[in-house]
């Protein structure tokens, strides 16, 4: 097994390209690896409980877990209690304690 | 491999992209938790530790220099290289430094090429490519 860590700066009504990261992260979970998206920038509006066909319920049903960056919601006013279900706040350096795990590939988007 | 290492590729110039601010955000924790850091700084990344950067007032705002307070990227690489104490290497793309003119980094920054961030990224815990968009 493989620790996957997918960084998400991209907003989902802005890029059609988050497709990738649903595609690749639930094929990555159902070959039985750990994969974890860690959201971050623009990437946090898709966490949002008003975001209608945001991408993440599907990566949370496939198992996938899901970060937000704490200074990324912050700064675009998002509070937690705004945000779906399956979504935890989580700080920089809980990004940086999953990439200095060994077995570990990391993903920029 | 006991002790734990970074390796980061940046290629944003400064002040186009949130990616360098959560770039640098990633350096000082992993510098703070003991992590060694090594940043390859390529294409228009070589100009974040570029030494000429200047802060400025806000005209708009009829702010002064120093209520401005505006931080500059040159600033932040010198007190991450400062805070680190010998564990962040930050080397800066030969090329592309010579490509924009751009020899004048901060104390600490050295000159390489891709070759070094080969040797780097073999000798990581593991590696981390930011790519411009």
């Amino acid at each position: 097994m493989t620790n996957y860590i997918f960084i998400e700066t991209r907003d989902p009504f802005e890029s059609r390209d988050t497709r990738f990261l649903v595609e690749t992260a639930t094929a990555l979970k159902e070959r039985g690896n750990e994969v974890t998206v860690f959201l971050v920038q623009n990437g946090v509006l898709a966490a949002r409980r008003a975001a209608h066909g945001s991408h993440l319920p599907t990566l949370s049903e496939a198992g996938v877990r899901l970060l937000a960056d704490d200074f990324s919601l912050a700064e675009r006013g998002i509070g937690e209690s705004e945000m779906l279900p399956g979504v935890r706040q989580a700080g920089i350096d809980s990004l940086v304690d999953f990439l200095a795990r060994d077995d570990t590939k990391a993903v920029w988007h | 491999m006991n002790e734990k290492t970074l390796t980061i590729a940046l290629m944003d110039p400064p002040y186009e992209s949130a990616n360098t601010a959560t770039a640098l955000r990633i350096i000082a924790s992993a510098l703070k938790k003991g992590i060694r850091v090594n940043v390859f700084a390529y294409e228009g990344a070589v100009c974040l530790p570029l030494k000429d950067q200047a802060p400025h007032a806000n005209p708009v705002k009829g702010t002064s220099v120093e209520e401005e307070d505006h931080p500059t990227t040159k600033k932040f690489v010198a007190e991450l290289l400062e805070m680190s104490e010998g564990r962040l290497d930050w080397v800066n793309c030969g090329l592309c430094v010579d490509e924009r003119g751009a020899h004048n980094a901060v104390e600490g920054v050295r000159r390489g090429s891709p070759a070094d961030f080969l040797k780097m990224a073999l000798g990581s815990t593991n590696t981390l490519v930011i790519p411009t968009k």
